[in-house]
């Protein structure tokens, strides 16, 4: 395979999963009008409101960070993204895997916060450093389960590769890690709790509070490209988590629903809980979830089977 | 600040700077001294249109109540109007938001804020008087506090009368303003450019404390 | 005890109370306006040591509020010191009268801590200065005053708008109760 068709392959792969993740987010937003008895938003608003901020007329930028923000956050997505193979041996959906490439995903997910946090920092408004501590922080805090949790599943199976481990999870749903490591998936899951942005978790925009943190004082094209990475940067951790603990997918219905079911558990748990405050939320994520995340890593050592 | 131009034909218009007479020699380093100039539409007509047409249907107000009618805002989101089905959105913050709805009488302090919220919305951006009193003052027409006539001190698109104006009448508004959008009769960030120092000369006949720059940028 | 004797009670603790205050800090007018509310008006000089009087040892550890009426046709202003006592669940309002040339008052932020906001208001609203409350000076709602300030009798309001903000032609003012009675209940209309 020539490296022209593996690009124009990956452009596809990144334009299915916006699209996907806006529909997603449409359709998860509707779903919740939907049971407050609205109507809601019409299913392509996301797409709507995306050339919307795009089309303004004016915009006012504060610095080269300020400028650079949006576009290392994007990078982070679709860094992301090209590493994960999104459904299993598809030529199309293969993207560039290689041997080592979870540990570079993990990076990558850490690179676009980073870079968003220099961006915001620049735009001078208060709340943006409020919401950069309290996101990095919870960030740290809840890379702890998750790197416990990624690395029981580097000992189960003895590999960094994605496309190896989601191969070692076929034939059987007793394959998939959810049966065979189970307190790596319970420990990554809590993590992902925190990286969704959903309400227990959701207090680096917190709405009320900050009105929305970093992105306060981003307009127009900037925010085109931050929503735009918030729909890639979503798929793209559904799909890592899919393919990490639940068997990944060998066609795309599959990975639709598989992701649709992920995505729903911080929703569903969202619309029960109220908001943590930073400290809460912190120590939250250095408790129950940590202590899981370690018994997965002594489980694998000691009684594992590969 | 810098401004980013999409329209470099009017740069020359940015040698004239803004006085910026309200704020000390420390803080006129601070705040941008730009004129703001007119912005054209797109030059093919039907990708106007088409921008037209998306902007109508993503309208995001900005969430800043300044009277009394901002009661009325709050329904608006609750399953018995849902104004989320219109495509209206809130946004907490005027960068992102195009809408400024000014809810009921505005005083003076008031007014203060509402320009410089205005003035940071980037366009093309929108604004409704909600209320007798944006109108002609309505009971506070005599108020030593209240401004009476709204629109000699930002322009409005659309008014929407009554005291307080019921959320059906605000749902029917945006209707309007939409239908307004649609047809590309909203302009009013180009009417305030074009008339700057006509509304200007309005702001601070009433805002005696006038400690922010000409132009918020 | 049921609400009439505690009525009786209030009426006689109140009836003593401004007795006590009258020989002691000379109150030349009391006035019982309710069962539960009473008027006391004292000197400028005393107000400070009668309201430290109610405050430690009558119980009216309370202040409600501090307003004041312009009295512009015999040329003073009235102060009014609302205090309330929690055990007896009764009002005292003390009041002090003031001239309207140089109007100033003691302060009493020291008695209460909420006191500087309600003067700093009077400063701004009516003029009235008090030495030494904190922030008096600044401005308390309204931003940039230039004139005289505007609750005083002699502003004129109306003039003022008209100076000030544009008006929109059309409007008309109609007269309510005739309008009421005209439009909406013809049939209860009086002669």
């Amino acid at each position: 395979m020539n490296w022209a068709l593996s690009i124009f392959y990956y452009i596809v792969t990144v334009l299915v999963v916006l699209v996907y993740g806006l529909l997603l987010y449409a359709f998860i937003a509707k779903t919740m009008a939907r049971v407050q008895g609205r109507i809601g938003i019409p299913i392509y608003q996301p797409f709507l409101d995306i050339i919307q901020t795009y089309g303004r007329r004016t915009a006012v930028t504060h610095g080269y960070m300020f400028d650079l923000g949006p576009v290392f956050r994007l990078t982070g997505g679709l860094g992301t993204l090209a590493f994960i193979p999104v459904i299993y041996g598809s030529e199309i959906f293969g993207n560039f895997h290689f041997a080592g490439d979870l540990l570079l995903v993990m990076y990558f997910i850490f690179f676009g916060q980073l870079g968003m946090a220099l961006g915001a920092g620049e735009s001078g408004h208060p709340y943006a450093p409020m919401g950069i501590a309290r996101g990095l922080a919870q960030m740290t805090a809840f890379e702890v389960p998750f790197a416990l949790a990624v690395i029981a599943v580097f000992m189960q199976y003895e590999t960094a590769s994605i496309t190896e481990i989601v191969a070692a999870q076929q034939g059987s749903i007793y394959n998939w890690t959810l049966f065979t490591n189970p307190f790596a998936v319970l420990a990554a899951m809590f993590a992902f709790l925190g990286m969704s942005m959903y309400p227990p978790f959701d207090l680096v925009t917190a709405p009320n509070e900050i009105p929305i943190g970093p992105p306060t004082e981003y307009h127009s094209a900037y925010l085109s490209l931050l929503q735009t990475n918030r729909a890639i940067f979503a798929g793209a951790k559904l799909v890592l988590f899919m393919n990490l603990f639940f068997g990944g997918a060998t066609n795309l219905p599959i990975m639709v629903l598989k992701t649709w079911a992920i995505y729903m558990i911080p929703v569903l748990i969202g619309v029960a809980f109220p908001r943590f405050k930073v400290e809460n939320s912190i120590r939250f994520f250095l408790g129950v979830p940590t202590l899981v995340g370690i018994i997965a890593v002594l489980y694998m050592q000691y009684w594992g089977t590969v | 600040m810098n401004k980013q131009d999409k329209n470099p034909g009017n740069n020359r218009e940015n040698l004239i700077k803004l006085e910026n007479a309200g704020l000390t020699a420390e803080e006129q380093q601070l705040f941008c001294d730009a004129v703001p100039v007119p912005y054209e539409p797109y030059s093919l007509e039907f990708v106007e249109r088409f921008h037209n047409w998306i902007r109508a249907n993503s309208l995001w107000v900005l969430a800043f109540g300044t009277g009394c009618g901002a009661i009325e805002l709050n329904p608006l989101m609750t399953s018995r109007f849902d104004a989320n089905r219109f495509g209206v959105m809130m946004r907490p913050t005027p960068r992102q938001a195009s809408v400024l709805i000014v809810a009921g009488y505005s005083s003076v302090k008031t007014l203060k804020r509402i320009i410089r919220s205005y003035e940071q919305m980037q366009g093309p951006k929108f604004v409704i008087g909600l209320g007798i009193c944006t109108i002609n003052g309505g009971m506070y027409y005599d108020s030593y506090n209240t401004i009476n006539c709204l629109d000699r001190y930002i322009p409005v698109d659309l008014y929407i009368t009554g005291c307080m104006p019921r959320p059906e009448a605000l749902l029917a508004g945006f209707m309007e303003l939409k239908r307004k959008i649609k047809a590309g009769e909203c302009d009013g960030a180009n009417r305030y450019v074009k008339d700057f120092d006509w509304y200007k000369a309005n702001q601070k006949k009433v805002i005696k404390k006038w400690d922010m720059p000409d132009y918020n940028w | 005890m049921g609400y009439a004797g505690l009525q009786l009670v209030n009426t006689m603790f109140m009836q003593e109370l401004c007795e006590r205050m009258t020989r002691q800090f000379d109150c030349d007018q009391v006035m019982h306006q309710k069962d539960d509310l009473s008027f006391l008006r004292v000197d400028r000089d005393r107000l400070e040591s009668a309201l430290m009087y109610l405050k430690t040892h009558e119980g009216f550890v309370h202040l409600s509020f501090v307003t004041v009426i312009d009295y512009i046709e015999d040329g003073f202003f009235r102060l009014n010191y609302m205090l309330y006592n929690y055990d007896k669940a009764t009002n005292i309002g003390v009041q002090v009268d003031i001239t309207r040339e140089n109007p100033s008052m003691h302060s009493i932020h020291h008695l209460w801590a909420q006191g500087w906001t309600y003067q700093r208001e009077l400063k701004e609203m009516y003029g009235i200065d008090f030495p030494g409350s904190p922030r008096v000076d600044e401005e308390f709602v309204l931003e940039g005053w230039d004139g005289i300030p505007p609750m005083l009798r002699e502003f004129d309001t109306a003039k003022f708008c008209e100076d000030r903000f544009a008006k929109r032609d059309g409007r008309e003012s109609q007269d309510i109760k005739q309008t009421m009675r005209d439009n909406l209940y013809p049939e209860r209309g009086e002669s």
